[in-house]
């Protein structure tokens, strides 16, 4: 035993602790700055929002810009999925949410958003519009056309090998590999699947029989995790096709899609035409636009296969200040900078300028 | 012990260490290496993909095995080739578990040095979209829930130590020391369920918080604790204590003054050991801590990012710019490695500078 | 033994700094159990609700029984982890083996502080690396056992595309709980009493022979110990799995196709951070099973340890 040691013990001791509190009370370079630019917009406090994770990108994209703008706010989005997000919605916990299908006509007529004073409209707007991509990865081949019964049976596991008649038939002049198709899809429960589904149910009902759900309904195939799972297996086999959102397409093979007598390749334009083909939903409130997509739409240039989620948010608050954060912050997300910060980051189709009409009256009603 | 291979080592006799001589196995090892390269060479160059190591690594001990228990078999007889056999096999279960390790390092560090810079050690993920940002909000988060956590299971986990080796008696601590055993097998997102559960009941469901997270660790962390101090204590010579109670010290001065002394650079080692082992959790965090791009100084209020939700996160959730994404998981990854690894070393040296001279 | 014991107690004087600790004491100790207490107890408050609840109105379950949707996952647990213990175990023999009885003395330190080093990555480490890194490079070996020996029911074809089988979890979880096992089978291999290694090496054995007749029986309990213990750590590793496996439900024994069973904690990690509602209620239900699991089998585990030191405390 060496007493004496402890005192040298004890003083290295001390020296780790000095050493993490500096740690500690160091801060981000990138943050706690916001005293140091001017705040001309007057707006402070933290925005709780939450929901959709499809939206994710798109919403950090918009966040950081208002961030920027707007140094005294904090917004939160929490990519929880647009279940929780809509339960914590309803129960008031989230301010707005991000969600990947409008409210059902039933739970409207609840009308028990802890949040909104009752009685008071909902405000939808389908401000994130995302081409869903088929992708593919096949040697030398950068583009199939495929009609939608066709890529719901590759999909499901009808059709197993890449030179099949049904896709030979119709790529004339394209080498097709003699190779088993693997067919990758969503493990998890996701809007990406839910919105596939819902176009193969519509487009190739005889093909897809199954129920439309965000899980996938089908036994068999490669299962990943999330769109960065699907792209990574996607890129990793050979052989392999799944759906991705387009902006994650990347430098692998896309599906062009038959509508009409065409097949369209997925791009932002074609992607918001479907959106203003189809109509809003018919009976609500002109704040609510929720949209009926027309899958089948034969219209020219439109890419049917689109994913559309929401922002969601009260048109009455309970309480003021929320109000004024959300209408500020669900402006810039309408505006055509918020919609080209989402086609940057994400690859998302900015709304046509009709919609944006419709979206920035339902906005400004917000109080 | 090995005293047994050490003796015929240092008398070289012709029964025990075979009519083979001693440079025959190298020769054959050679020769294995060599088919193995050149075959994997050409077909290498026949298929024009790229240099197989691992499968040069396991083809030359395939080889090797098959060599010498022919060779062995034909001079020295069958239970002489089982054996060198054998010692073959054993040398390669050595280097096929090396085999990952070595990959695991070498990618982590190839991948992990794109990002690995000023601005990924100064910056959160804050305001930012794709390319750039960094780590600071998740250093801290692990920083502040570890050492709470740490916090939290070291007294717990010395105090009941203490009372197994110096006052445990009877069913009590049989049961304890069970337990405690029992406890270090729980499925890390068990103890992450567990300590969101007592959380929602308590603020209601979807609560994600630091201190959730801190209680999570400590659940994993008390047993190791708790196991680790109980052998420091049990190292104590009694003589000390005895030695004590002759003089007339009460038992919890002889504790404190005598047997915690004695035994502090062992529990130290044992506690950084420990703290080393729970800062890698991912799964408990990710679900009672939840994740955020924020920094978050409070345990108490809202989300708290921690390094390995982070590079979780940025593998599962890649935006628009993957590679971005991916640097990101990679930087964090190889940062992680390096905590453990510095954890592991300052166990190390605690353990070699600060042990009592015991005189022995 | 610790304490002085003697037969017969001269009653001390009780002092109230003695009274004071030894209570602080054993409340600490007693603290641990109620931990341990309070972790299933509170699993079991929050789990109630998915037992209870119409399937119907769960929106994971989508209508399927709780027990249909648990069966399959438990498989998955089990099976994956049975696989990683049945790679495991001999490698791990073959290192403890290697470093307590081959190695020359003076490596033998250094050479198993290298295999602790792979105990000491963290879990999401080794999750990156299994996904980037061993999923393709085990994907050609994969095609080819498919294609040549595919009559064999493990193997059967199609091979998945990307290499993210159950076989390629396995092979994580193996390397991960490598390093367990063999510490304590090289722990016990180390105790094997010299004596007896002396004595057969001295009636001519081969060192195979010696380790055969001397070590091998001497720390079979050791051996079964360690792999309940590893067992333990893979039924309830979560992270790897879940990033390495592609998980699409259903009980399959083919290890290479892309129809693959999931785990109870990977499930958990994969669908907790978008779950709501009863459906946090479903998985906490699943990580009761995982943890009733896991408690049965370190429970065994402990046992014949603790078995075999009444047995060996005579040495």
């Amino acid at each position: 035993m060496n007493i004496t040691r402890n005192a040298k013990r004890w003083g290295s001791l001390a020296a780790i602790a000095i050493a993490g509190s500096v740690v500690l009370t160091s801060c981000a370079a990138n943050e706690g700055n916001a005293s140091d630019t001017a705040n001309d917009s007057g707006l402070s406090g933290t925005i709780v929002g939450g929901g959709a994770s499809s939206q994710g990108v798109a919403q950090e994209a918009w966040v950081a810009a208002f961030q920027t703008a707007n140094p005294d706010v904090t917004v939160e989005y929490d990519p929880t999925g647009s279940g929780t997000g809509r339960d914590n919605f309803i129960a008031g916990a989230n301010w707005f949410t991000g969600s990947d299908r409008a409210f059902k006509d039933d739970e409207l007529a609840e009308d028990n958003f802890a949040g909104c004073v009752p009685g008071t409209p909902i405000v939808e707007i389908p401000a994130y519009i995302s081409p869903i991509a088929v992708i593919f990865n096949l040697d030398g081949i950068d583009s199939l056309n495929m009609d939608a019964a066709t890529i719901a049976g590759v999909l499901k596991g009808d059709i197993t090998n890449w030179n099949d008649p049904a896709i030979a038939s119709q790529n004339e002049g394209v080498e097709l590999p003699d190779l088993a198709i693997t067919a990758v899809h969503r493990s998890d429960e996701s809007g990406t699947t839910e919105n596939l589904a819902e176009y193969l149910a519509a487009a190739a009902p005889d093909v897809w029989t199954a129920e439309v759900s965000g899980d996938w309904a089908w036994d068999g195939g490669e299962a990943a995790q999330g769109t960065s799972g699907v792209v990574d297996a996607v890129s990793g086999g050979t052989g392999t096709i799944g759906y991705a959102d387009a902006s994650r397409a990347g430098d692998l093979g896309t599906v062009a899609v038959q509508v009409g007598a065409e097949y369209v390749e997925y791009s932002a334009e074609a992607a918001a035409a479907i959106v203003d083909a189809s109509p809003i939903v018919e009976g609500r409130d002109e704040v609510d636009l929720a949209i009926e997509l027309d899958r089948t739409s034969e219209a020219e240039g439109v890419y049917p296969i689109v994913l559309i989620s929401y922002l969601i948010a009260c048109s009455e608050y309970e309480e003021t200040e929320r109000a004024e954060l959300v209408q500020a912050y669900l402006d810039y997300v309408i505006s055509d900078e918020g919609q080209q910060a989402a086609a940057d980051a994400a690859g998302t189709a900015p709304i046509s300028s009709s919609l944006f009409e419709k979206a920035k009256a339902a906005v400004d009603s917000i109080k | 012990m090995s005293q047994a291979s050490a003796t015929d080592r240092a008398l070289p006799n012709t029964y025990a260490a075979g009519l083979l001589g001693k440079r025959v196995p190298l020769y054959v090892l050679g020769a294995a290496f060599l088919i193995s390269a050149v075959s994997f060479f050409l077909i290498g160059l026949a298929e024009g993909g790229s240099f197989n190591i691992v499968g040069v690594v396991l083809v030359t001990a395939l080889l090797y095995m098959a060599g010498i228990y022919v060779t062995s078999l034909l001079i020295e007889g069958r239970r002489k080739a089982t054996d060198r056999l054998v010692t073959a096999l054993v040398g390669t279960a050595f280097v096929v578990a090396l085999l990952p390790l070595i990959s695991l390092v070498y990618t982590v560090i190839i991948n992990g040095t794109a990002r690995f810079d000023l601005e990924f050690f100064t910056y959160s993920m804050r305001n930012i979209v794709g390319e750039g940002g960094g780590i600071v909000h998740a250093i801290v988060g692990t920083l502040l829930m570890t050492l709470t956590a740490a916090l939290i299971s070291v007294p717990i986990g010395l105090l009941a130590a203490i009372y197994l080796v110096e006052y445990g008696r009877g069913t009590l601590a049989r049961a304890i020391t069970f337990f405690v055993d029992v406890m270090t097998g729980i499925p890390s997102i068990v103890a992450g369920l567990f300590a969101y559960s007592v959380f929602a009941i308590f603020f209601g469901p979807g609560i994600k918080l630091g201190i959730a997270g801190a209680i999570a660790l400590s659940v994993l962390m008390i047993p190791i604790v708790v196991r680790s101090c109980e052998d420091m204590l049990k190292l104590v010579p009694n003589e000390l204590r005895e030695a004590a109670y002759a003089l007339g010290v009460p038992k919890w001065l002889t504790v404190m003054k005598v047997v915690l002394p004695t035994s502090i650079a062992g529990i130290m080692t044992g506690v950084t050991l420990a703290i080393a082992r729970v800062i890698g959790e991912t799964a408990p965090l990710l679900v009672a801590a939840g994740f955020t791009n924020n920094l978050n100084y409070n345990l108490t209020e809202g989300r708290m990012q921690s390094l390995p939700v982070l590079v979780y996160n940025q593998y599962v959730s890649q935006g628009s710019v993957p590679q971005a994404y991916l640097d990101r998981a990679w930087a964090g990854a190889l940062t992680l490695i390096l905590i453990v690894m510095v954890l592991n070393l300052a166990a190390r040296l605690i353990a070699k500078y600060f042990a009592p001279k015991t005189g022995r | 033994m610790t304490t002085p014991a003697t037969a017969s107690r001269i009653k001390a004087k009780q002092r109230l700094g003695d009274r004071i600790f030894s209570s602080t004491a054993l409340t600490a100790g007693s603290l641990i159990l109620a931990i341990l207490a309070a972790v299933a107890a509170f699993l079991m408050v929050e789990s109630v609700p998915a037992l209870t609840e119409d399937p119907e109105d769960v929106a994971i379950l989508s209508g399927q029984p709780f027990w249909s949707y648990v069966a399959p996952l438990v498989f998955g647990t089990i099976w994956s982890a049975a696989l990683a213990l049945l790679m495991a175990v001999p490698v791990s023999i073959g290192i403890a083996l290697f470093i307590s009885h081959y190695a020359p003395r003076k490596l033998a330190a250094g050479l198993g502080y290298i295999i602790d080093l792979l105990a000491a990555v963290p879990s999401v480490v080794f999750g990156l690396w299994g996904a980037n890194v061993l999923a393709p490079a085990v994907l050609p070996l994969y095609t080819w056992l498919t294609e040549n020996l595919g009559w064999i029911p493990f193997f059967a074809p199609p091979a998945s595309g990307t290499g993210r089988t159950i076989l390629t979890a396995a092979i994580v979880l193996a390397v991960m709980i490598l390093p367990i096992i063999t510490a304590l089978t090289r722990e016990v291999f180390l105790q094997t009493p010299v004596l007896h290694e002396e004595a057969a090496l001295a009636l001519g054995a081969t060192r195979w022979e010696m380790i055969r007749t001397a070590v091998l029986p001497f720390g079979k309990p050791g051996i079964i110990s360690a792999s309940m213990l590893g067992l333990g750590r893979a039924l309830g590793e979560t992270m790897a799995v879940a990033m390495v496996l592609s998980a699409s439900g259903g009980v399959t024994f083919a290890l290479l196709t892309s129809t693959n069973p999931g785990t109870i904690a990977a499930n958990i990690a994969l669908r907790f951070p978008e779950a709501f509602g009863t459906n946090i209620n479903l998985l906490i239900a699943t990580g009761l099973i995982l943890f009733a699991i896991t408690l049965v089998v370190n429970m065994i585990a402990r046992w014949i340890i603790g078995r075999r030191k009444e047995f060996s405390g005579a040495n």
